[in-house]
């Protein structure tokens, strides 16, 4: 491309970023805004990414429940959804962050 | 044997599976120890194809599994990670595609491979807050020509000779009822504004556009770049580049 052709006019490109500006639908955020990353509730190979180290996306986690797997839930809802309770009886709630529970042994 | 050259030896030993097992891998007895090393080797080359089938899943469903397999196994011996960072382990699988003699015939595999490459490069990239869609209405009609962004470190641009997104869509989701596969090529826009990889095709000229952008060139500049490509619409790509939310920052030439 030569440089001497860059004068798109400025007349052209306002024209043109008006018209995109009335236009441009954007999906905001509402859909990302509305999740959050929740560890420790997505059932084994059904996590959203990263389960560890050496995996490398999505529906890698090994085990029901595994700690340190997230998955993406409408946000709010992490860590107030139900869950059955562990092996030992022990209750289980989501988290924002990475658990150590239901780790792959 | 000094450390350097026996770990070279070892790591040599590893890919191939006829190499003898390497000086000092002993049992307890301190005999060598053939079937342990066997076991040790297998399981590297496992994982690694493991973890290629876990990065390029529309490639192993394209080629099947077992051909995959195999497949994979060649390009790990040939290949091998250079980074402990598996997470990218596969950059060079796309060029490898492109050489492998029985997929030759096959050739969309190495775009589509860059495709899953890219959304997982985009998918690790670093966070970043895009501007909102209306950012530009916050310039001067008059400076719009020297505008300059940033993009989103997660942005990427695939040009393909090949309806490389189709191909990946269809694969993931199901053919279109009665749908046939475009005959063009695609170019596509790989980002990622908040938490899921997005991929976007792009119109006529769309890809010179953002290419042009992304060297910090000028907006006007960039509108050239893409007229050079005929059916180019710099309304349609305008709106494309707010729609998308792959900008950062912006600077304008006199403004503070």
């Amino acid at each position: 491309m030569s440089k001497k052709i860059a004068a798109t006019s400025s007349l052209a490109l306002a024209a043109a970023v008006a018209a995109a500006l009335t236009t441009a639908s954007v999906t905001t955020p509402a859909e990302a805004a509305g999740k959050e990353k929740c560890y420790g509730v997505s059932l084994a190979g059904q996590n959203d990414c990263a389960a560890g180290p050496g995996t490398t996306c999505a529906g890698t986690s090994t085990v029901d429940y595994q700690g340190n797997a997230w998955t993406l839930v409408p946000a709010g809802t992490c860590a107030t959804m139900e869950l059955p309770a562990a092996a030992d009886g022990s209750k289980r709630a989501g988290s924002l962050e990475p658990l150590k529970r239901d780790l792959p042994s | 044997m000094p450390l350097k050259s026996s770990q070279e030896a070892f790591a040599a030993a590893l890919l191939n599976p006829e190499a003898p097992v390497p000086e000092g891998v002993v049992n307890p007895e301190g005999a060598p120890a053939p079937k342990r090393f066997a076991v040790y080797r297998n399981n590297v080359t496992v994982s690694l194809i493991e973890a290629l089938a876990t990065a390029f899943p529309v490639i192993e469903k394209s080629v099947g599994e077992e051909f995959f397999k195999a497949m994979a196994a060649e390009f790990v011996r040939a290949h091998p990670p250079s980074s402990p960072l598996l997470m990218f382990y596969g950059d060079a699988f796309p060029g490898f595609l492109e050489q492998f003699e029985p997929v030759r015939h096959l050739t969309y595999l190495s775009d589509l491979a860059k495709l899953e490459q890219l959304r997982r490069r985009a998918y690790h990239a670093r966070d970043a807050e895009p501007l909102g869609a209306d950012f530009l209405a916050a310039v001067p009609p008059k400076a719009l020509g020297t505008l300059r962004v940033t993009f989103h470190p997660a942005v990427h641009i695939l040009t393909s000779s090949h309806p490389v997104l189709s191909i990946w869509e269809w694969n993931n989701a199901g053919a279109p009822d009665g749908a046939s596969l475009p005959q063009t090529g695609e170019d596509v826009l790989i980002s990622r504004p908040e938490l899921d990889v997005e991929q976007r095709r792009l119109p006529p000229g769309g890809a010179a556009f953002l290419q042009t952008l992304a060297t910090a060139a000028p907006l006007g500049e960039a509108a050239a770049a893409g007229a050079a490509f005929e059916g180019f619409d710099l309304t349609a790509n305008i709106t494309g580049l707010l729609e998308s939310r792959i900008v950062t920052d912006f600077t304008v030439d006199g403004a503070a």
